[in-house]
């Protein structure tokens, strides 16, 4: 993140820059960060937390839950991958343990995320609960649109932008997991297959992003391990291969890309 | 699960995912984001990502076991296919993989 160019732009005069962010007009003020941030959340992350929640929605019907719970879970959890850990083991009958820490697990990269996503959004924490606010607003979407949008906003305002974003797309996955819930016992089967298929095949597109050489190799390390995992210890397979794929890709993608680059 | 206790795993699993988000704010000051520390926690989240993806393609628990494994396979051969066609563009990705889905299983089914 730029900090240093955004810095320019708040309260001095700018001079000439060979900087290309310098020029751009840094939007403000309520109106046009409100609609700079809705328009942005309907470009395309809307709807793609539409789709995928449509996939949540209907898997949660297939597994038992009612849509107010599925509702709820996407309201409160806000994760995708989860809410399918939740719903996927509770459906292949694992126990509540088993699904709350796997659920827990799967999301875990809040941590990871809220840690390097707040100090962009606020600098100061006037009001300390608005960062608990920002963090469980917080997903891999407005994340990543975040990081795109912000330098260019004024920085005074790149917490409502989030705000507006966040609750933009809040709003569209709810309608998503409720529009998958319904539809999903009106629509032929195939269909409900497809959308069912939906979510993993989002998070297996958006992790194809990743990179450099330990992350990646911890995408291949969780494959591997989830297959003897989930053979072995069926009941913390998704523990097991966060731990065992993470830290192989870790150590393995760490000391390789020292021996390259010395 | 009964109706009473799959809401007390939904309001757990909010809880627990908020746990992260919790530590998340408590560390903002403390971890390097550019350091050992925050590169692990990441890596260990790439991976129970992709496990979680994997096993929901290769081992679904749900009705997404009806379709064969080949079928699901070269969904998502499709998707990644479309993906990179349409220049790293989610949309038409996700729309070709789940396309062939449906393709597949009125095909099949």
């Amino acid at each position: 993140m730029p900090r240093g160019r955004m810095l320019n732009s708040s309260g001095q005069k700018e001079l000439p820059s060979t900087s290309s962010f310098v020029s751009q007009n840094l939007i403000s003020g309520r109106r046009a960060v409100f609609w700079r941030a809705i328009g942005d959340s309907l470009s395309l992350p809307a709807f793609i937390l539409l789709t995928t929640m449509m996939g949540f929605g209907s898997l949660a019907r297939v597994s038992g839950f009612e849509p107010s719970m599925a509702v709820a879970a996407t309201m409160l959890i806000w994760g995708l991958p989860g809410q399918l850990a939740m719903v996927d083991l509770t459906a292949a009958g694992h126990g509540l343990l088993s699904a709350v820490v796997a659920c827990s697990l799967a999301n875990a990269r809040f941590l990871p995320m809220v840690v390097s996503f707040l100090p962009t959004v606020s600098r100061t924490a006037s009001r300390p609960w608005s960062l608990f606010v920002f963090a469980q607003l917080l997903s891999i979407n407005s994340w990543a649109m975040c990081l795109k949008a912000f330098p260019g906003v004024e920085p005074g305002w790149r917490g409502f932008y989030y705000a507006v974003f966040a609750s933009s797309i809040l709003a569209a996955a709810v309608a998503g997991t409720l529009l998958g819930y319904h539809a999903s016992g009106v629509m032929p089967a195939a269909m409900v297959l497809g959308f069912v298929f939906l979510s993993p095949l989002f998070f297996a597109l958006v992790l194809s992003a990743v990179t450099g050489l330990p992350g990646r190799l911890s995408l291949v390390f969780g494959c591997v391990v989830m297959l003897v995992a989930n053979a072995l210890v069926p009941q913390m397979d998704l523990v097991v291969t966060g731990l065992v794929g993470g830290t192989l890709g870790f150590v393995i993608g760490r000391r390789l890309s020292r021996s390259e680059t010395p | 699960m009964s109706m009473m206790s799959l809401w007390v795993l939904v309001l757990l699993c909010a809880l627990a995912t908020f746990f992260w988000r919790f530590l998340g704010v408590v560390f903002a000051r403390r971890i390097d984001p550019s350091g050992a520390v925050f590169e692990w926690v990441t890596c260990v989240s790439y991976a129970m990502v992709a496990g979680l993806v994997f096993r929901m393609i290769v081992l679904p628990a749900n009705d997404l076991a009806t379709l064969p494994l080949w079928a699901r396979v070269a969904a998502v051969g499709i998707a990644f296919a479309t993906y990179f066609a349409a220049r790293r563009t989610l949309l038409p990705g996700v729309v070709a993989g789940s396309g062939s889905v449906v393709v597949f299983a009125w095909w099949l089914g």
